[in-house]
């Protein structure tokens, strides 16, 4: 089948089979930052924004989410003109090897849509779907803080 | 303490933004056009012959290129390990044998146009199997009429204790003093048996490997691994082409915590490219990665102790079983560092006797994992000393201060105990393990709950417990690594490493070593590690090498750069070389103050007179292994009524000398310590009765994630180590050694009970509550 989508806020179609994930269609048509690492809907390395709504793109058809506005990592910015999150992830020494830190930022960046100022806890639960296993979460957290406070001020 | 330019401070990553943004490339984001897609067949069987395999249909299948079995493929016997040459592992390996060893072992490879093509033509193998009997009990390996995994073909490569007729993998054996007289002389024992569960490094990333070629017909593979030159030397020799004809390139690469010192899928991808002469891609999934990548060897401790009343231990006799699994995969080493890495820190002990083996058994294959079997024996010693500690009616702080190494001191493990060979012989230069027991003590607020048993609530006892460890930095007189570097007309620099940044920052950390050197900002480094065409030989990121290692190769190249840049500036300023020196990006003449920009200096070498490329390259080997400090401690809160034990609060103090950057050895302390909570309390594998892993999904392998972080304190101490680069010593894998056992000691000081097996489930804490109460 044949599908189309907004995907970064550019217009896109593609072909796939109606039980291709759309993890797989947007990784085979060169979304690389959307990463794979377990398929299961477990470790939140392929989320994607959804018409706004972060969901584990190795969870959803291609085929549903036709014609929907999918966000992923290099749309909130890029290496010229990053994202505050962005920055503020490699400024608080958050990126290890940082294979989940496309699903972090996004998950972020989710929580700070809808709430600029969250408390200790609330960052807790925000990235509970987001598996990292190298940097112990401190400097994930420090991340997060970091930019609210950022984007706070920028307000 | 020396201050410096660009060591000792956090700048940023040097590759986090692009990752951030996600602009960098990882092994799977390589695409290649006409690229084969490889998918393995497993064993469903712990233990079997293959009779034959029928591959007709699925070969008929349109998009099915080629099936790869015994029956085709020539059998070159080697080891996954990603070790120097030769190994310490066995030969026990080959890509395809008609012998499966445990659920999970290599079948049969598809290659097909496209990966589901090539699931679809697995379905259509018949394989006709000889079921054997399994053996899973490491216990009954070596015991007459046990079944025998491997045949005569296997050997190992280095005149080491290796007799797999009895799956005996590994035999390590040391003592020295008089174990007889010790224990006469004692006044109390202690014996108890621990065991350290299979896990697995859950890296983020999956493994995966992809083979293409040049325009010149050479094999290029793009691979997430720990050691690209040990990759090409081992890849090379099974496909039987010269190693120049290779090039392995490791890209970004999505951790690996010891999981990806493994030559595991680069031999499938560069065979099958070099035989069709298509570019080959493999990629496993994470069930893939639970069972056909390696695990952390599980251990089986019994530690015996002599002491006196004053509790001087006249005695220590540990006797180590390792189950290894089906290969031999660092079975000699991980089990010669469980002794190598532990005995020595109580350096006082006169009588100490060590016996391990490493036995074969039809389970997942161990590996080298982030403290390498330090961190299982360490769980042993810890509670062991804690426990003579309360018997004799000591502090354990004190107790550890008494008797552990200090500056100055040997242990004659140093040199009795090495990696396949005898050890080297080293003296203590830095140690700051009382400043961090005492820093990590007062963070903790360690009198003000020990031996208090704290109720926060009417079902919650609170205690604290302490571990404390060593590490080494590197394997002394076998590991090498080097640099070269050349300068560019603006004043930056070009360096290349061999040297492989897993994400914990090699990188970043080997360009500040070169920038101190040469007085300029970090970002005039322009780094580029793991290519074999591009840049020099280094062992790889293993056994705590590369800021230690590397960094030592790296700060003596960019010291020849800075000879060769006094050399062009002495004539430039017409000056004697000794009275120039480096400053800010530029040479100064001491006595006159005139000075002269690296881009001038560039200039004038590259353009203007008795012209020549600044440039230079250094190699490095470490005639030591400085090790790293830590005492971490922990704070739990035991539920009485559901036998849940919550880490309340978690302390890491550190002596890794000195932090080149100190938020990315936070970083790494950080992390190691979640991951060793997350061991301690949720992580195992689990099997049914046919030895499948029935827990092989993030679903059911449940580790450590936002919500469970317990709140965490890192500490890092003023130490530096002459031997070291700017007094760099190691930090990436001691922080793993500690959480075990400093929870297991919490756990005793809230709620009395001493558990022996983690991880520390609330079954078996209410288990051990309720054979306490029947007592």
């Amino acid at each position: 089948m044949k599908g189309s989508f907004e995907i970064n806020r550019e217009e896109r179609t593609f072909s796939f089979e109606d039980t291709d994930t759309l993890l797989e269609v947007l990784r085979e048509n060169g979304y690389r930052e959307v990463k794979k690492g377990c398929s299961g809907g477990n470790c939140g390395s392929c989320v994607v924004l959804l018409d706004g709504i972060l969901v584990n793109s190795c969870q959803v058809l291609a085929a549903s989410a036709t014609g929907k506005e999918i966000t992923t990592v290099r749309g909130l910015g890029n290496i010229h003109n990053p994202h505050p999150i962005q920055k503020a992830f490699a400024d608080a020494g958050a990126v290890q090897c940082g294979f989940c830190t496309p699903g972090m930022i996004l998950a972020t960046y989710s929580l700070l849509s809808r709430n600029p100022d969250p408390s200790d806890e609330e960052i807790r639960r925000a990235l509970d779907g987001n598996i990292c296993r190298c940097t112990g979460y401190v400097k994930i957290f420090d991340a997060v803080r970091l930019a609210a406070r950022r984007m706070r001020d920028h307000d | 303490m020396t201050e410096f330019a660009s060591v000792g401070h956090s700048v940023r990553k040097v590759d986090s933004l692009s990752i951030a943004t996600g602009n960098a490339f990882y092994t799977d984001d390589f695409v290649e056009k006409d690229c084969l897609h490889l998918k393995m067949m497993y064993s469903p069987h712990p233990h079997a012959l293959i009779k034959g395999i029928k591959d007709e249909a699925s070969r008929d299948l349109p998009g099915v290129v080629d099936i790869l079995h015994f029956e085709n493929v020539p059998r070159v016997m080697y080891t996954t390990a990603g070790q120097g040459f030769p190994e310490p592992s066995p030969y026990d390996y080959c890509m395809f044998d008609n012998r499966v060893r445990y659920v999970g072992d290599r079948v049969a490879l598809v290659a097909a146009d496209s990966e589901k093509i090539a699931r679809k033509a697995l379905s259509g193998i018949h394989v006709d199997y000889e079921i054997l009997a399994p053996l899973f009990d490491p216990e009954r390996s070596t015991l007459p009429g046990s079944p025998v995994l491997h045949g005569k073909d296997a050997y190992a490569p280095l005149p080491v204790e290796y007799s797999p007729e009895i799956n005996l993998a590994a035999e390590v054996e040391l003592g020295f003093g008089n174990m007889e007289e010790g224990f006469r002389k004692a006044d109390l024992t202690e014996e108890h048996v621990y065991y350290s569960q299979m896990a697995s490094h859950c890296a983020m990333e999956p493994h995966t490997s992809m083979a293409s070629f040049d325009e010149k017909g050479r094999l290029v593979i793009i691979t997430s691994t720990q050691v690209p030159f040990h990759v090409r030397r081992t890849v090379a020799r099974i496909l039987d082409i010269p190693a120049g004809m290779i090039r392995v390139i490791k890209p970004r690469i999505g951790g690996a915590f010891g999981g990806k010192q493994e030559i595991l899928l680069e031999p499938y991808v560069a065979y099958v490219a070099w035989k069709h002469k298509r570019p080959a891609k493999m990629t496993l999934s994470r069930e893939e990665v639970f069972t056909f990548a390696r695990t952390r060897h599980p251990f089986r401790i019994r530690l015996k102790t002599g002491f006196k009343k004053d509790g001087t231990i006249t005695a220590f006799d540990m006797d180590a079983l390792m189950n290894t699994g089906a290969y031999g995969t660092h079975a000699l080493t991980v089990l010669s560092n469980a002794g190598s890495k532990m005995l020595p820190l109580f350096n006082k002990i006169r009588n100490v006797h060590f016996h391990g083996r490493s036995v074969y058994t039809n389970l997942p294959v161990g590996g080298a994992y982030r403290g390498y079997g330090a961190t299982q024996s360490y769980f042993a010693f810890n509670q062991q000393i804690d426990m003579i500690a309360r018997k004799t009616g000591q502090d354990i702080l004190e107790y550890i201060k008494k008797w552990h190494i200090r500056e100055g001191e040997t242990s004659e493990v140093f040199k009795i105990l090495g990696e396949g060979k005898e050890g080297v012989e080293q003296y203590i230069r830095s140690s700051r393990l009382d400043e961090c027991i005492e820093k990590g003590a007062e963070a903790i607020g360690w009198y003000d709950t020990r031996s208090r048993r704290i109720r926060p609530q009417r079902e919650l006892c609170r205690g604290v417990g302490v571990a404390v460890s060593m590490q080494g930095s590197a394997i002394p007189l076998i590991d090498m690594a080097s640099a070269s570097m050349k300068m560019n007309e603006d004043g930056s620099f070009n360096l290349q490493v061999g040297a492989t940044d897993l994400g914990t920052g090699s990188d970043t950390v080997l360009s500040q070593i070169a920038a101190e050197v040469l007085t300029v900002e970090t970002g005039k480094i322009h780094i580029l590690s793991s290519d074999t065409d591009l840049t020099p030989f280094d062992v790889g990121a293993y056994a705590s090498s590369t800021t230690y290692l590397s960094g030592m190769a790296v700060k003596k190249c960019a010291e020849k750069i800075s000879l060769q840049l006094l050399d062009v500036a002495s004539s430039l300023l017409q000056s004697q070389t000794e009275d120039l020196f480096l400053e800010k990006g530029s040479v100064r003449n001491l006595t006159d103050g005139k000075s002269v920009s690296f881009e001038e200096i560039c200039l004038h070498a590259l353009y203007t007179a008795d012209q020549f490329q600044i440039q230079a390259q250094a190699s490095h080997v470490a005639s030591e292994s400085p090790p790293p400090f830590m005492a971490q401690f922990a704070e739990v809160d035991v539920d009485i009524a559901t036998g849940e034990v919550k880490v309340s609060h978690f302390v890491s103090a550190v002596d890794c000398g000195v932090a080149i950057n100190p938020k990315l050895a936070e970083g790494q302390v950080e992390g190691a310590t979640v991951n060793g909570i997350s061991y301690a309390l949720c992580e195992d594998y689990i099997f049914n009765e046919k030895g499948r892993m029935i827990n092989d999904s993030f679903d059911d392998y449940k580790i450590y994630t936002a919500p469970d972080i317990p709140r965490l304190t890192t500490i890092i101490v003023d130490s530096s180590e002459e031997t070291g680069p700017f007094g760099a010593k190691s930090v990436s894998e001691i922080g793993m050694n500690g959480p075990v056992a400093a929870i297991a000691n919490a756990i005793f000081d809230a709620v009395g009970i001493r558990l022996f097996e983690p991880p520390f489930t609330p079954e078996k804490v209410l288990k051990a509550l309720e054979d306490k109460i029947d007592e």
